[in-house]
């Protein structure tokens, strides 16, 4: 039988968060079982179909005036309503541990696209393949329109590369710097010349502008392929390294221990990039339970907003306001600030960013009104000049709710502490458990319980 | 010891934020020390302003040629020499130009631009070069060089509820303040209040339990010194009647009432003109142009403008040839206005942007805008600009 700590770890990193109906569930399990379960639940994925096809550039740039603003409204709504459409997918879904990779692998292929088509069309793949194989995904996301778009392969041409996708493919995507140099650039770029993607959204293998000379790349010399320069990369273990020296950062702690990251790279490498086996490895690690790794990571927004929507059934009846949270708190899903991804830790907090999450959950539990304004996406600038309008709406109602009838018969059998065992990762200081201790009514309870900075924390 | 040194060791060099109310520590150490201790008010104008028909290049054909509908008309424009001069919404600075409390830079910019809104704001507001990514932004670092003022999370407000990228530093970060007194009574649900004065000290350093507790205290400690601090003052002087003016006018109440506070941060948004241009902007550099002229003459009556230094930017500027809807599309260099009572170089600084040589239809940047920076930060904020910038910038002379 699992201890309460470690299945709550287990389920805050794997997961969104362990709810109260679990406890029961994986009361009878080990570790191992409990891994298994998890990811026997992560098999079923759920595409996101909520964009139904492209909308023509081509179209758009002909408009007239009333038809481009009534485009870029479209637009917006489908990026709305992609982002809304994920929340609720990673608020709800048995899968959690594919939805918690896809999250992943959405920041490591930080990618923006005004497109939403394009973007829905990437978090597929990357949902797809979240716990497949890094090959196929890394080639998947290379190919997308989202990504040729954003890092300019569509301009990559023989007499004209352009270096952007090889360069963060190495820095960002897979082998780090320090492992190759400006000239590694340059000549891998030459090899991505002609990737491209048609006006349907097909990748397009444009052979005619493709440089079929031969390139140096890594100290070896060939007439190289986009997939040759992937694979060349994957044989070299650094790449291995790389991706799990991130996902210790962000699963483990932000501390690596040279020896686990190690440990990790070597069955990542010998299973050729298998993602299940790392993550079984992974999570049935010992050191993965041990006290320093616990309650030590600060919960990305989503982590947070999900989490609670999760552990409390929470619907939004206004689903901008989940919009307005993400923004309040830095992380809009589909935005990240740039190819790099959120840096996440410690620059998720700032004075109003914290105040503002502890204050989320009394609102949300309590269906109140949240009193902030809050910045224009720089995205919506064009729609703001254009209508007038000079600020956002300033307040939002709430209009959200618990079910707190779901919740309360979940957890009649356990106690105060228990409760707070269950909700908070780090142990009580003597306030917090003087708290536990006096406050009477559960309901109650439970809201301070996730107002606290210890709720931050998973 | 004197009652006020006490008062200044214990309650600021401490961080201590329980003081008794009757202390009112604040005020008392505030007045005398506040002589000469200069602030910086960036403004930041999000969208991509078109500073071409911000400050008009009226004396140059190329300008009319490229811009046959949008182009501020000669008579129209407000002359400021004989090549350029301000848009006719922006007539409430004229005043201050004549003044000697503006200067303009023009063609600021940085190599190898980026027209993307969020990247090129990214770019500003963490003074990177175009392809490095830092997560630290250029207040925040300097809130992290080791100033010696700069120990406390106000010494960095944005009026806003949000803060921005420019000040998070890797250490430090500022603080965002729409509303002192909303900021103050948020902080002060009594959970929270128990949270923050029942939390053990061994708390604080564990990692980032510790660093959630600590900002968590210092938010609950700056929002009462903010709003204790603030509210001494009342703001006599007449501001027009916009939610950006309004923040102008926190931000002088702030200056006014001996807030130790170095830099103060604003937004005004919606300068994403790619259609009808003429109108929108317009609307929103009066916007502008009446705040910005009501702030500094309440500055000036209250005699803080020789204290202040206001400094606007915008992420980029826009093309010069204006598209097929009256519109303009996202360009490079832009000009940065600076408004204060101790400009050494007032007026125009630099030469008008070259309309004759440009780069792909976009204006060439001549000053990098971390020169601009660099100056502020040695000259202003009496910091070493490389220990922010992370190297060495020449610094420009309107200061």
């Amino acid at each position: 039988m699992i201890d309460v700590k470690n299945i709550r770890h287990l389920y805050s990193r794997a997961g969104f968060g362990l709810r109260f109906d679990q406890l029961n569930e994986t009361a009878n399990l080990t570790i191992k079982q409990a891994v298994n379960k998890l990811l026997l639940q992560a098999e079923i994925s759920e595409p996101a179909d909520i964009i139904a096809g492209n909308i023509s550039y081509k179209d758009f740039l002909q408009a007239n005036e009333g038809t481009k603003k009534m485009f870029l409204q479209e637009q917006r709504q489908q990026e709305k309503a992609l982002n809304i459409d994920w929340i609720n997918k990673m608020s709800t879904t048995k899968a959690v541990l594919r939805e918690k990779m896809t999250l992943f692998w959405h920041n490591h292929f930080a990618c923006r696209t005004q497109n939403a088509w394009y973007a829905q069309q990437l978090n597929n793949i990357q949902r797809e393949h979240a716990i497949g194989n890094f090959r196929t995904l890394l080639i998947e996301v290379a190919k997308s329109p989202a990504m040729l778009q954003f890092l300019n392969n569509q301009q990559n041409q023989k007499n004209h590369p352009n270096e952007n996708f090889a360069r963060e493919l190495m820095e960002l995507f897979t082998i780090g710097r320090g492992n190759y140099t400006e000239q590694d650039v340059k000549e891998s770029a030459r090899a991505f010349t002609g990737w491209g993607f048609n006006k349907d959204g097909k990748f397009v293998n444009r052979l005619n502008l493709h440089d079929t000379g031969s390139k140096t790349f890594l100290g070896k010399s060939g007439n190289f392929t986009g997939e040759d320069v992937i694979d060349m990369l994957l044989a070299k273990k650094e790449t291995a390294h790389f991706i799990c020296n991130k996902l210790y950062r962000n699963f483990v702690n932000e501390t690596p221990d040279p020896a686990h990251v190690d440990a990790m790279a070597n069955t990542f490498f010998n299973s050729n990039y298998e993602i299940k086996p790392l993550l079984l490895f992974l999570f049935n690690a010992d050191w993965f339970y041990a006290e320093k790794n616990m309650a030590n990571l600060i919960k990305s927004p989503v982590d947070f907003i999900v989490g609670l929507n999760r552990q409390f059934y929470i619907t939004y009846q206004n689903p901008d306001v989940v919009l307005q949270f993400e923004r309040a708190l830095g992380q809009v899903l589909f935005y990240p600030p740039n190819v790099a991804g959120w840096p996440g830790g410690r620059n998720w907090i700032d004075s109003s960013s914290l105040m503002y999450r502890i204050k989320i959950p009394s609102t949300v539990l309590n269906g109140g009104v949240i009193d902030f304004s809050g910045k224009v996406d720089p995205e919506d600038e064009a729609f703001i000049a254009s209508s007038h309008k000079q600020q956002q709406a300033v307040v939002t109602k709430v209009q959200a709710g618990a079910d707190w009838d779901k919740v309360l018969s979940s957890i009649k059998h356990l106690t105060k502490n228990a409760l707070a065992q269950t909700l908070l990762a780090p142990a009580l200081n003597n306030n917090l458990t003087a708290i536990v201790n006096t406050t009477a009514d559960t309901k109650t309870l439970l809201v301070e319980l996730v107002s606290t900075p210890e709720y931050q924390l998973c | 010891m004197k009652r006020r040194d006490f008062l200044k060791n214990t309650a600021l060099a401490s961080g201590a934020f329980l003081l008794p109310s009757f202390l009112k520590p604040f005020e008392a150490v505030a007045s005398d020390e506040l002589t000469g201790y200069k602030n910086l008010v960036v403004v930041q104008l999000s969208g991509g302003n078109d500073g071409l028909n911000t400050i008009v290049p009226f004396g140059n054909d190329i300008y009319y040629q490229k811009r046959p509908t949008i182009g501020i008309k000669q008579a129209d424009v407000i002359k400021l020499n004989d090549m350029q001069g301000l848009n006719p919404n922006l007539a409430a600075l004229k005043d201050l130009y004549d003044q000697g409390w503006m200067s303009i830079v023009n063609s600021v910019g940085y190599p190898n631009p980026d027209r993307s809104h969020f990247r090129s704001m990214d770019i500003w507001q963490t003074g990177s070069d175009a392809n490095q990514f830092l997560t630290t932004g250029w207040i925040g670092r300097y809130l992290d060089s080791n100033c010696s003022t700069c120990k406390d999370p106000y010494t960095a407000v944005e009026v806003d509820d949000t803060l921005s990228l420019a000040m998070k530093g890797a250490k430090m970060k500022g603080i965002a303040v729409e509303d002192p007194a909303r900021l103050y009574r948020s902080t002060r649900e009594p959970f929270f209040k128990q949270l923050v004065h029942e939390h053990n000290e061994a708390h604080l350093n564990e990692d980032n339990l510790g660093y959630l507790y600590k900002t968590m205290i210092e938010t609950y400690s700056s929002a009462d010194y903010i709003q204790q601090t603030s509210k001494t003052y009342n703001t006599t002087a007449l501001y027009p009647q916009t939610q950006f003016a309004n923040q102008l006018k926190t931000v002088a109440k702030f200056i006014n009432s001996g807030l130790k506070t170095r830099v103060y941060y604003v937004s005004l948004s919606g300068f994403d003109t790619h259609t009808t241009q003429q109108n929108q902007q317009g609307r929103q550099l009066k916007i502008y142009a009446d705040a910005v002229a009501a702030f500094i003459k309440d500055l000036k009556q209250t005699g803080k403008l020789n204290d202040t230094l206001v400094m606007t930017f915008s992420e980029f500027g826009r093309r010069v040839e204006q598209n097929a809807s009256n519109g303009t599309d996202h360009g490079t260099a832009n000009n940065v206005m600076l408004f204060g009572g101790k400009l050494q170089k007032a007026g125009i600084y630099n030469n008008a942007p070259n309309l004759s040589q440009l780069d792909n239809g976009d204006l060439k940047y001549e000053v990098d805008f971390r020169n601009v920076y660099a100056t502020v930060l040695d000259k202003w904020l009496e910091v070493d600009n490389a220990q922010v910038l992370n190297k060495n910038f020449t610094r420009l002379n309107f200061i």
